[in-house]
């Protein structure tokens, strides 16, 4: 199986002294749906970033496809965890789904046709499509969630790394979205970060846990004792993998 | 108003105000979007080394002003991206060094400063043809530029990060549209001064960003407002004989304040949506 994301014995400090990330392995392949978990304040928006070189490891080897993450990153679609403070911004769904194309050009060209039927496509794909003239403040946070994804696979990436994506979409709509990550996950590798346990869904086929240390099996297996370790209180184990169990059985 | 034109001082301070809209119409709208309003305020009070560094050489201070604000606008730009200072310490810290190193210049200089005033406040009846020359020029810089770079401009402001996660040099992007900030403090010296030159960065593009949503319409609009604010404020300072640069701030506050009252009542909003 193709390599697509590898690190190895990562350390990140901020200011030095505070620790983010210790010593993390992380090998992610082709077609993995990968579910990371962990508290808040637990580095998983750093692990994000460590991929996309935006933050630089005092310690260790990042490699995304073979290269340094500088590099590689516009093979990557991005989903940041992202607020709109500014209602107002003069922007459309449409320029913002196109902001995703402007690494594939020279400075001061215009967007292409075939950028243009790339940003349909990805539209399209997240059924925003009706909604490419809207101005982007005027939607509701599912939706600009959805526009923020549609952005992300305008590039037409090899991997997806999505940050708390559920944080503004309801339980009802979470089905749905993700279908549609199952649906990308025959062309796109998925790595997608969440504080919430509930929010990571029978879709994903391996999960991991993150407190600044990463417990990763390559498997979709955590037990209690890492969970406990993780989030630092005791965990009452919920399994809610029907057809596929998340948790390991447990309730003897 | 007609009649006042028959003078050359009044056809060079309107050309002046016309060419200064241009300026602080595009440029304000990405200071009021990227939200770099203190940063400019930082830009313009720096500059006044400038000021003081072409008294010194015996050279007209606008141009000192050029090189000084924009070598303010590249130290507030790198040290708040290099180091871990925050960004508003940085921007106290060279305000008050450019101000600092003016008032030494001037000091320095031989015999008396004379138009110091029009400098600080704006003394848009006394632009010499030379400086409407500067102006023109430093126009077309910022057209181009933003003509250039528009869409790069609209990503940097919206989303800075993701742009650079998509190969936009966002750094380099981020330093150019502070020199252009720079550049637009340069053209409006003449008009506002540089104590005031925030107003009209700041008033015509925020009423515009109410007015539409697209970015394009916006930078018309602002330069249309700043035109308005500007000339009307010129013509009122004449009439009444009232300090230039001062009443046309006030005029743009005024706008912004009627402009808010009609919001309230949403008359506007209906005519332009």
């Amino acid at each position: 199986m193709e390599e697509l994301i590898k690190l190895k014995d990562v350390w990140v400090y901020y200011d030095k002294s505070i620790c983010a990330l210790e010593g993390v392995n992380l090998s992610i392949y082709k077609q993995d749906f990968l579910g990371i978990i962990g508290p808040n304040g637990g580095g998983k928006t750093t692990l994000l970033k460590v991929i996309l070189g935006l933050v630089k490891p005092a310690q260790g080897k990042v490699e995304v496809l073979g290269d340094v993450p500088e590099k590689s990153r516009k093979f990557i679609g991005y989903v940041p965890q992202f607020v709109l403070f500014d209602r107002d911004f003069p922007a459309s769904v449409w320029d913002v789904v196109l902001m995703g194309r402007l690494g594939q050009r020279g400075w001061g060209k215009r967007y292409s046709n075939e950028d243009k039927k790339a940003a349909v496509e990805a539209l399209k794909k997240v059924g925003m499509f009706e909604f490419k003239d809207r101005q982007i403040g005027k939607l509701s946070g599912g939706e600009q969630q959805r526009v923020l994804v549609a952005r992300a696979l305008v590039s037409q990436p090899k991997i997806l790394l999505l940050d708390e994506p559920m944080a503004n979409i309801d339980t009802s709509m979470r089905a749905e979205f993700y279908e549609l990550l199952e649906e990308l996950r025959s062309k796109i590798a998925i790595v997608l970060v969440s504080h919430d346990l509930s929010a990571i869904s029978i879709y994903v086929n391996k999960i991991a846990c993150l407190n600044r240390k990463l417990f990763y099996h390559d498997s979709k297996e955590i037990t209690a004792k890492e969970l406990e370790e993780i989030y630092q209180c005791p965990i009452e184990l919920i399994a809610h993998g029907v057809p596929h169990r998340v948790l390991k059985e447990h309730g003897k | 108003m007609i009649e006042i034109l028959q003078y050359e001082f009044m056809r060079n301070a309107l050309v002046a105000a016309l060419l200064a809209s241009v300026a602080c119409g595009i440029i304000g709208v990405y200071v009021v979007i990227k939200r770099i309003v203190f940063i400019s305020g930082g830009i313009a009070h720096a500059s006044f080394g400038g000021i003081g560094l072409g008294y010194l050489l015996g050279v007209d201070p606008v141009l000192g002003v050029v090189p000084f604000s924009i070598a303010s606008a590249l130290g507030i730009g790198i040290i708040s991206k290099k180091t871990n200072l925050p960004e508003d310490t940085t921007i106290g810290m060279l305000w008050v060094m450019g101000m600092a190193l003016g008032v030494i210049f001037i000091g320095l200089s031989p015999g008396y400063a004379p138009d110091l005033f029009g400098y600080l406040f704006g003394s848009i009846l006394t632009v010499p043809f030379s400086d409407i020359i500067l102006m023109s020029i430093l126009d077309v810089i910022i057209i181009s530029v933003v003509f250039l770079l528009y869409k790069e401009f609209l990503a940097l402001s919206f989303d800075e990060e993701f742009a650079t996660v998509v190969g936009v040099p966002t750094k380099y992007l981020y330093f150019i549209l502070l020199c252009l900030v720079a550049l637009t403090i340069v053209v409006l010296i003449r008009i506002v001064g540089i104590i005031l030159v925030m107003a009209l960065l700041t008033v015509p593009a925020s009423i515009s960003k109410q007015l539409t949503h697209n970015l394009k319409k916006m930078m018309v609009f602002s330069i249309f407002l700043s035109s308005v604010f500007s000339v009307s404020g010129l013509w009122i300072s004449y009439e009444i004989n009232l300090a230039s640069g001062a009443t046309i701030v006030l005029v743009s506050i005024g706008g912004f304040l009627i402009f808010s009252l009609f919001k309230k009542s949403s008359l506007i909003f209906k005519l332009f949506i």
